[in-house]
């Protein structure tokens, strides 16, 4: 019987010939990614409850992100507790200060198909786009699969969304999944969004992490793209070699999705959400106009090197409007060095942007660049709850970076095609 | 496990993480978390719900960040279980994890602001005292329910690692 790749990684993991979906079956973890905000501050005195170390420490990444740098005594002492914890139990592979953990798990090459990965934090689902089955968890659950290396599972359906055509200029993998997070709806639990089609095997490994990254928008338990060319390249441009059957993990032909929905990337224009929901979004232009005080390019989903660069093609010769801010946190150092090296950071900054470090940063406002009451702040993030990005009142709309790029020269929501060649 | 008994607080659609558990509170301790606990939807809410209460609220409660402390806060609140039409699926297992029941209830809509319910998590059975209404919902799965009854994930862990070394 045809089996999605869902289904064929679970029952892998499962030690199963074959798993159906909604059956709940128990799987080892073959990579566990612990962040500074849920990991060790909260896994340790847990462990030291239960007097046990954890189960593998070669099979846990650990990355300080959240809380980075420190800019008090709190933060500062949950950063120092994140290098005692590496050192304690031996985890080799501890990224301090090196980057967002979603955008590392893919520089250093750490995920391949067919793994089952677990991170404690939402938008672990980026990872899928290695084609693995990887999904977010609380900190009191990867406290179990720190000790136990286990986790249950209620295997999921797979709904496919298949995208066909090219996209037309300042159009991107963010203005897809802002649309189907309105199309979809953000309610999707118990199910694993698989992207493909022509415009998706056409995206990079960075965009394709975009699709994945917001499946949690779209209340999913995560998302993932089938391995190519594509993902063997971005393994090998990371030091890895593949393993020989890394291709295999694919849905069958005639796989049982329990839903298939088919979108043309061709007619779509750039999206926004309007605050306080990824799925209040409809094309940029149709919600009036909006003054901006901030321009934000940030965060895993929105400030990698592909971002940066989109940034930079809008704002090359030109210049943030007054009245407005930009803000640039690139999302690791390995980013913001080669966006040094490429000329990219030398476009931001005249055209005025203002650099901030590299981390989750006022994303969830935890650091730099958060928001004032009832300012109004356009960024390539992924969220807009209301209070996501510090006050409660202030109002916060997504776009690509295209988008946040041109909306920070207008002043205003606006369209990046008004800006591209 | 015993019967729920409080008051109804009642919530919308999609309800998030960030607003149980706000970002600028992440370094403070729980209890001034708490304080501000869903205060960007009902700023009355902290201050005034009593343990034993009932959170009931629309389709996907919880959707969001994986952050733990929008279960914990609640739990700190004294919430006694947690009701909706659907759940985010990281804030149905973080509940479950901490001993807080999480009951999928699709008639949440009949419910109003302040009415009483008694909960059975287990039985699935929700009575509205007010209104008269008993409801009959799926209890809390079997396999999880051994963890929610020794009291989430760390003492259900702790039960495990003592087999493990007798
Ligand atoms: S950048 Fe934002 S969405 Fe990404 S991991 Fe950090 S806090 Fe989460």
């Amino acid at each position: 019987m045809p089996r999605t790749l869902t289904e064929k990684i679970l029952a892998r993991a499962a030690g199963r010939s074959r798993v159906a979906p909604g059956e709940i079956v128990t799987c080892r973890v073959d990579l566990a990614l612990l962040l500074d905000s849920g990991g060790p501050r909260r896994i340790w005195p847990r462990l030291k409850e239960l007097g046990v170390g954890v189960w593998d420490p070669d099979r846990i990444v650990l990355c300080s992100d959240h809380f980075t740098p420190a800019v008090d005594a709190e933060s500062a002492a949950i950063l120092q507790l994140t290098r005692d914890f590496a050192r304690q139990f031996g985890i080799r592979r501890f990224f301090d200060m090196r980057g967002i953990g979603h955008v590392l798990l893919a520089e250093q090459g750490l995920l391949e198909p067919g793994m089952f990965a677990v991170g404690g934090d939402s938008h672990s689902s980026m990872g899928g786009a290695f084609g693995c089955f990887m999904a977010g968890f609380g900190a009191i659950e990867m406290t179990g699969v720190a000790v136990t290396g286990e986790i249950w599972i209620q295997v999921p359906d797979t709904v496919r969304v298949n995208w066909s055509g090219r996209f037309g200029p300042g159009v991107v993998a963010k203005d897809i999944v802002l649309f189907l997070c309105r199309e979809l709806g953000m309610e999707n639990g118990g199910r694993v969004i698989e992207y493909g089609g022509e415009t998706v095997r056409n995206l990079s490994i960075w965009e394709r992490m975009v699709l994945t990254n917001m499946a949690a928008e779209l209340g999913a338990e995560t998302g993932l793209v089938e391995a190519d060319e594509v993902t063997l390249e971005a393994l090998r441009a990371a030091g890895r070699e593949p393993a020989a059957d890394a291709l295999d993990w694919r849905s069958d032909p005639g796989a049982g999705y329990s839903a298939s929905h088919d979108f043309a990337a061709t007619d779509l224009p750039p999206q926004v959400a309007a605050p306080h929901s990824p799925a209040n979004s409809g094309p940029v232009g149709s919600f009036g106009d909006v003054r901006v005080d901030q321009a934000y390019l940030g965060a895993c989903v929105g400030a990698k090197l592909s971002d940066l660069h989109m940034a930079a093609q809008v704002l090359k010769g030109r210049h943030v409007a007054p009245g407005t801010r930009l803000l640039v946190a690139p999302a690791s150092t390995k980013a913001m060095a080669d966006a040094a090296a490429d000329g990219t950071l030398a476009t931001l900054t005249a055209a005025g942007a203002y650099l901030l470090p590299t981390g989750c940063g006022a994303c969830a406002a935890l650091g730099a660049g958060v928001l004032a009451e009832n300012e109004v702040c356009i960024s390539s993030t992924n969220r807009n709850f209301r209070g996501r990005m510090g006050a409660n009142t202030a109002q916060v709309w997504l776009g690509s970076p295209y988008t946040v790029a041109a909306s920070a020269v207008a002043g205003r929501i606006a369209d990046p095609r008004e800006f591209l060649p | 496990m015993k019967l729920i008994e409080g008051r109804a607080w009642v919530f919308g659609d999609d309800v998030n993480t960030d607003v149980m558990a706000p970002g600028l509170y992440f370094k403070s301790p729980m209890a001034e978390m708490a304080r501000h606990c869903l205060e960007a939807i009902d700023p009355s809410f902290a201050a005034n719900v009593r343990p034993g209460d009932v959170v009931v609220a629309g389709r996907n409660f919880g959707v969001g960040s994986a952050r733990e402390q929008a279960a914990m806060a609640l739990n700190h609140l004294g919430v006694g279980a947690v009701l909706a039409v659907s759940f985010g699926r990281i804030f149905y297992r973080n509940a479950l994890n901490f001993g807080l029941p999480a009951l999928v209830f699709p008639a949440a809509g009949t419910v109003v602001a302040g009415d009483r319910l008694r909960v059975d998590p287990v039985a699935g059975r929700i009575e509205n005292t007010r209104s008269g209404a008993v409801h009959a919902v799926n209890g809390i799965p079997a396999h999880l329910m051994a963890m929610v009854e020794a009291g989430g994930l760390m003492p259900w862990l702790k039960l495990r690692l003592r087999k493990e070394n007798a």
